[in-house]
């Protein structure tokens, strides 16, 4: 295979995973800011800003943050390399260069979330935004499916590569809401604020459900984050991306008898979070731990580039 | 021009109401076949081709970025001893042209003979000075030929254009085919059609067939394409696809020690044939254009070295320019020493004097064209001209004759065509597809008929309007044939 080929595919994976997420994260704030009362319902929004990291692009735009021009700039802004329409263009564009290694499945899911993006200039109120990403999540669904009915062989795991690592930094982001997102003053921790904003957090990776299953209690924080990221059982937690990322690398290894640096940062990553427990999590800063997670899986996409020489 | 009675090529003659006797059950066909099923079937061939993406891009028009080339759904039809008689002349014309290309960039022994002007030549943008004395693998230059044709009557083909570079439109021919034997499989009950789907095959054997020496059992074959943004990456997908080889781009080769290599995810891997779909100026930009970002730097070191085969060759060019055009019947008759089977198109070329005095007087009546231009771009068709236009062209010839000829309008012929007001003839040209290998020349039993859509129009670019139609060609009683479709065969019971 072309390394471009395989190059292509993995960002492919990365866009439309990206898309998802971005589609998951605009759908938690929404409902984050109903939540809160007013007028500090923006810092919901300032959250999603920091998470993606473009607090700073934002303010570039002059807009003041407001649930409209921020969900506007995530979902439809064509100038903001982040937005869900720049993935779909780039998930899009990637796909076109590797036409030949997709299934008829696969690009039109991605060809339709495309056109919708396409043909709307606003996303409108608190219900019309919601209706928009979940068009983004349906076609993302819909994509996951086609690409597991397509031959099981490098050009799917390349795909699903992208997808697992881009997964292990959006959860990872997702779960750093909350960090930034501070109680409204007189609320307390455990209080009722502090607990919608933890099921949100639930609800934005399809968890609510899981949660009761797994932890037969009601809702505490450390159980979220314990779920979050090392229970493997749940396909959004860091464990469980961490733990595909490894399989899909042994897959590719064992068909093109490519293994190394990659191969040796997932397994060191997937050992240390086999054995991570919340509580120490919560004891030496959440957010710091998540913030060293997500450089080492930018360590880990590199060491990807380089195994199959990318560039 | 759209008075004109022209010939058309089911009906015997344009406005006929019998067809041509050979083509009876065609005219059946039509009668039998209510309009509305007609369109109907002709909107599924295009919705199946949308889906495809097999859309090309108009340069200039960013809306309408992507689109799709209109089909029509009544093929033009070629009887056997029309083809016979075709394909003689055409392999006669790129046996010529691959003549030509040969002396031209080696010995010259047709300027020595006297034949063509030197500074037609010399003169040339072109030609490429570079590539003289560089002799391709095998000595063929032109593997993939498209002539374009146009037809005035049942015997009178003439040569509109050669096109020796990277002529495309063949996925169209495979496509076309597609949708009819999937939307009317009755006319191929009815008619003895030759298989146009082993192209890829044959295409694929004409690549190995010209490896360099000592490429192995199973030399390394590609397909360069300058990207998806290209207006004809659909067909470079869709053959590399079709061939089951690499569809890479310039930043996939690499070329080290004159060896052009391909990088994959397991590393370097030798590349021995490339057909590239990218034009000369842009192929290597340490020879030609220096700015070109989607070239291969080396790539021509390696030519030279006699490492990889280019098809078709760098330096083509000079074959099938408009300048060199008129001269062709003498190309022809000097390396075959007989005459061409398929004649030009009479051409005036505006740098005589005499001919250029003609044609200001005739402006009205003739088709002026740029000498470099293609796409229907830089075209004066004199009888559909306003004042203003021919004016326009007036004063350009006058100020740079050189760059411009002239041909008369010819009477194209016409085929049924559906309209919005029903069947219509409307004028098709036609472009058959040549290839050449080391093991011999072979025409393709098809190609690609364009026809103008537009009444009375003579421009059938797709980029001007133009649409597709399925091209067939009947084979002689006696001859086994298959189509083959989405990979189960159906063998034809003969009419």
């Amino acid at each position: 295979m072309l390394s471009r080929t395989a190059s292509s595919l993995y960002w492919l994976g990365r866009y439309i995973e990206r898309a998802d997420f971005i589609a998951r994260l605009v759908e938690a704030t929404v409902r984050l800011d109903v939540l809160s009362p007013r007028p500090a319902g923006e810092a919901a929004w300032a959250s999603a800003l920091a998470v993606t990291e473009t607090d700073e692009a934002f303010k570039a735009t002059g807009e003041t943050i407001t649930q409209q021009h921020v969900a506007r700039f995530l979902t439809l802004d064509g100038s903001h390399p982040g937005s869900i329409v720049r993935c779909l263009d780039m998930a899009r564009n990637n796909a076109r260069a590797v036409r030949t290694a997709l299934t008829r499945e696969a690009w039109t899911a991605i060809n339709r979330a495309w056109l919708i993006f396409h043909s709307r200039t606003s996303p409108g109120g608190a219900t019309a935004t919601l209706g928009l990403v979940d068009a983004v999540k349906t076609e993302a669904r819909g994509f996951e499916g086609a690409i597991h009915r397509m031959l099981r062989n490098q050009t799917t795991w390349f795909i699903r590569l992208g997808q697992a690592v881009e997964r292990a930094d959006n959860t990872a982001r997702l779960l750093d809401v909350k960090y930034h997102l501070l109680l409204p003053e007189g609320e307390q921790i455990g209080g009722v604020v502090d607990r919608d904003q933890w099921t949100t957090i639930l609800q934005t990776v399809s968890a609510v459900t899981a949660y009761r299953w797994l932890y037969s209690e009601g809702l505490r924080p450390s159980n979220v984050i314990d779920l979050l990221i090392s229970r493997a059982e749940l396909p959004r937690s860091l464990a469980a991306s961490a733990e595909e990322t490894l399989e899909i690398l042994n897959l590719l290894a064992k068909r093109t008898g490519l293994h190394g640096e990659a191969d040796r940062m997932a397994r060191m990553r997937q050992t240390r979070l086999a054995k991570t427990r919340s509580g120490e999590v919560i004891a030496s800063g959440l957010h710091q731990y998540l913030q060293a997670f997500k450089a080492e899986n930018d360590l880990l996409h590199e060491a990807i580039g380089r195994q199959f020489k990318f560039s | 021009m759209g008075k004109t009675r022209a010939f058309d090529e089911i009906m015997g003659q344009s406005g006929s109401n019998t067809p041509r006797p050979e083509l009876a059950a065609l005219g059946q066909w039509l009668d039998e076949t209510p309009d509305v099923e007609l369109r109907r079937r002709q909107q599924s061939a295009e919705a199946t081709f949308r889906q495809l993406g097999i859309t090309f891009a108009v340069y200039g028009d960013s809306d309408a970025s992507e689109r799709i080339i209109p089909f029509d759904i009544v093929p033009r039809i070629f009887l056997a001893d029309e083809w016979a008689r075709l394909s003689e002349g055409l392999v006669q014309r790129v046996e010529a042209i691959n003549a030509f290309l040969d002396d031209i960039y080696g010995e010259r022994k047709i300027l020595k003979a006297g034949v063509l002007p030197e500074d037609l030549i010399f003169g040339n943008p072109q030609f490429r000075p570079e590539i003289a004395g560089m002799r391709p693998p095998h000595g063929i230059w032109a593997h993939i030929c498209g002539i374009d044709l146009v037809r005035t009557g049942p015997d009178e083909f003439f040569v509109l254009e050669d096109n020796a570079r990277t002529p495309s439109g063949v996925s169209y021919m495979l496509e076309n085919r597609e949708a009819m034997l999937r939307l009317c499989p009755e006319l191929f009950r009815e008619f003895r059609v030759a298989a146009v789907d082993s192209y890829p095959d044959r295409l694929l054997e004409t690549m190995k067939s010209v490896a360099p020496h000592g490429s192995g059992q199973n030399p390394v074959c590609v397909v360069l394409t300058p990207g998806h943004y290209n207006s004809a990456y659909y067909e470079h997908s869709f053959l590399a696809d079709s061939m089951g080889i690499e569809l890479v781009e310039a930043a996939d080769l690499v070329v080290d020690d004159d060896i052009v290599w391909m990088r994959t995810i397991a590393g370097r891997v030798k590349v021995d044939v490339i057909y590239r779909r990218i034009d000369d100026d842009y192929l290597d930009p340490l020879v030609f254009r220096p700015d070109s970002m989607l070239g291969v730097p080396g790539l021509i070191a390696a030519y030279a070295a006699g490492n990889v085969a280019l098809l078709n060759a760098p330096g083509n060019g000079i074959a099938d320019d408009k300048a060199i055009y008129s001269y062709m019947p003498e190309i022809v008759r000097f390396y075959s020493g007989a005459e061409p089977k398929l004649p030009n198109v009479e051409t005036w070329r505006c740098r005589e004097p005499q001919a250029l005095k003609y044609v200001l007087d005739n402006l009205e009546k003739v088709v002026v064209k740029l000498v470099d231009g293609s796409g229907g771009y830089g075209m004066l068709v004199g009888p559909t001209a306003s004042k203003a236009e021919i004016e326009a062209f007036r004063a350009a010839l006058i100020a740079e004759p050189h760059r411009y000829i002239a041909q008369p309008t010819l009477a194209l012929s016409t085929v049924p065509t559906l309209s919005d007001s029903g069947l219509a003839p409307r004028h098709v040209d036609f472009r058959p597809f040549v290839l050449t290998g080391s093991k011999g020349i072979q025409v393709v039993p098809g190609g690609l008929t364009r026809v103008a859509l537009k009444e009375g129009s003579l421009v059938v670019n797709s980029s001007q309007g133009g649409g597709t139609k399925d091209s067939f060609v009947l084979m002689d009683d006696g001859t086994a044939q298959r189509q083959t479709m989405g990979g189960m065969t159906q063998s034809q019971a003969s009419s």
